[in-house]
């Protein structure tokens, strides 16, 4: 029989099609293992079984008249921090812990439309803040290729789901890293789209400049599957671009005879795992024999100054998006002695260590006398990055970079320190401080754990890197391997 | 530099933030060993550059007044921790 739980998109589409598989027993079959793994993996803020059951049956109507695409009837976990309507959404915080939306994100009225079967959301770092899934008000995420091991983050819940066979795909969202890095960390295909790509209407707000929303997948095939269903205009995002969107599968030719890829010798860290550099470095050479043109002398002297860009601007404007938790319209809400105390005392008591952490941070770099010195330089200096990302571009199809310096760490290793937990993002910040698109794809284990490979590319080419990511999948074998648990 | 405790209250004053003695402590410790790290942007030569705000190049997006459905009062005030009738309830401000 099929091992259900190892299905791609593409592969439970064509059984589903077929009229081999139903949607219910698929369902049905990724339901009873959540049941088996959550008291282990713990990915799941919410099990929507009811609604999954009953978006199959509906699934299996569309089907069974022989119509619906690529994704009706195949099951899906959505981040905790994506607006789902009639199902809670708590960002993993005691803040929004009893939030039920009264709508539905963009993202989720596209999925819905394609007939998506919903299992669930999944765990995350409180309002997206954090590279582990510790800062979650509730439980933190275990890693299904070592349980002692963090799963990365903010998006955690969702890469180890996707790993562990409790879902066939999930989204998450990236303000610094958080798909990619918890993708490295997990061995699945995790994309950030260019900013503007995907609507964040619905998405609770972090990092308003920074977050897009992407899919996390088996392979990179499903992640272009997923992209064609979310990616597109919506007019309810200021910053959603206008114009046509591609069809994502056309990019998946194994062929990149002639391709120019850069390696940034800034992203090769210090403090980098040897092994790490490594498994790279034979990423690289497995390019050049497919073809690519491979040139180390493209330079990113900025680098080194991003994680104090992206750690001045995310917190501020984090800062004045979470001044609405003020306990009066929804979420948690303290009564205290006055107006003042009841707000003050809400906001004390509704946030976590990381997320106060971060208002504190962001208040101050917005406060009267260090606005220049900090936020108005953190944004000079975002110029600089965007600017030496383009002139990159100019003879670069796409940049070569680890996912994460390390393998996944311990649980408990990094929370004590916030600057340590902050480089585990550094490869991946850049990325989101310039708007680019970028892939993290499986590139290898080092004593059973996953590394991850990052492709760049420049605004809107989706397809180049898709394509680049699909002719090294196609000619290695990391993505077939799955944790045993 | 290190944060002086009355900074740290300040700060969370403007964000609304009660804390307790320990997080005050904490906070003027971590957030002051953050704020160094920053000191490496003094580095850079910024003159003459602009800063960016966002990375796309939209700008002023503009969109027509339309009359649409907007969602029923009683969704919005399902998630109200305080309501009277179709209204949120709040403390009074001036007391």
């Amino acid at each position: 029989m099929t091992d259900l739980l190892s299905l791609t998109i593409h592969e439970a589409h064509d059984l589903l099609k077929g009229r081999q598989l139903t949607s219910a027993e698929l369902t049905r079959a990724y339901l009873e293992n959540i049941e088996r793994v959550e008291p282990r993996i713990k990915a799941f803020v919410t099990v929507t079984g009811d609604l999954a059951l009953q978006q199959a049956a509906e699934a299996d109507h569309v089907l069974a008249g022989g119509g619906g695409g690529p994704l009706t009837g195949v099951p899906a976990l959505i981040k905790d921090v994506i607006c789902t309507k009639g199902v809670r959404t708590t960002c993993s915080s005691k803040m929004l812990e009893n939030l039920v939306p009264p709508y539905d994100a963009d993202v989720m009225e596209r999925l819905k439309s394609r007939g998506m079967v919903l299992l669930g959301k999944s765990n995350m770092d409180e309002f997206a803040m954090g590279s582990s899934t510790e800062n979650s008000a509730f439980f933190t995420t275990h890693n299904p290729w070592d349980e002692a091991r963090v799963p990365g983050g903010s998006s955690g819940g969702s890469a180890a789901a996707v790993a562990a066979g409790e879902t066939v795909y999930a989204l998450g969202s990236d303000t610094g890293g958080s798909i990619r890095q918890p993708a490295g960390f997990c061995s699945v295909v995790g994309m950030k789209p260019t900013y503007g790509r995907v609507s964040r209407y619905g998405l609770v707000a972090f990092a308003s400049s920074l977050d897009q929303i992407g899919p996390l997948t088996r392979d990179v095939t499903d992640c272009a599957l997923v992209m064609n269903a979310i990616a597109g205009y919506d007019r309810r995002d200021s910053t959603s671009v206008p114009g046509p969107v591609p069809d994502y599968t056309q990019a998946l030719l194994p062929d990149i005879r002639g391709i120019r890829l850069g390696v940034p010798g800034e992203y090769f860290v210090e403090g980098m795992q040897p092994e790490v550099a490594a498994a790279i470095e034979a990423a690289i050479k497995k390019m050049e024999e497919l073809g690519a043109k491979v040139e180390r002398e493209v330079s990113l002297p900025s680098t080194p100054y991003a994680l104090a860009v992206y750690y001045i601007i995310a917190p501020s404007e984090a800062s004045a998006n979470l001044a609405r938790y003020d306990g009066v319209k929804y979420g948690f809400s303290y009564q205290g002695a006055s107006m003042w105390d009841s707000m003050e005392k809400t906001r004390e008591y509704g946030f976590g260590p990381e997320v106060k952490r971060r208002i504190m941070l962001g208040t101050y770099a917005l406060s009267a006398g260090y606005y220049d010195a900090y936020y108005l330089k953190a944004q000079k200096v975002r110029t600089l990055i965007r600017r030496e990302f383009d002139r990159a571009f100019e003879k670069y199809d796409a940049l070569i970079t680890p996912t994460s310096p390390t393998v996944p760490f311990k649980i408990g290793e990094k929370v004590d320190d916030p600057l340590q937990m902050y480089l585990s993002d550094v490869c991946t910040m850049p990325v989101n401080i310039a708007g680019l698109p970028a892939i993290s794809i499986p590139a290898g284990f080092v004593d059973g754990l996953p590394i991850g490979l990052q492709i760049i590319g420049k605004p809107f080419s989706e397809e180049t890197i898709l394509k680049i990511a699909y002719a090294y999948e196609q000619a290695t074998e990391w993505h077939k391997r799955r944790p045993k648990i | 530099m290190k944060l002086s405790r009355e900074e740290v209250l300040h700060i969370a004053r403007l964000a609304r933030l009660a804390l307790t003695e320990e997080e005050v402590d904490r906070f003027r410790e971590q957030l002051s060993n953050i704020l160094e790290n920053f000191e490496i942007l003094r580095q850079v030569d910024t003159t003459g550059v602009p800063p960016t705000a966002q990375s796309i190049a939209l700008q002023t997006v503009m969109r027509d007044d339309e009359v649409t459905l907007s969602l029923p009062p009683e969704d919005i005030l399902a998630n109200a921790p305080r309501r009277e009738g179709d209204c949120f309830r709040v403390r009074a401000v001036l007391e």
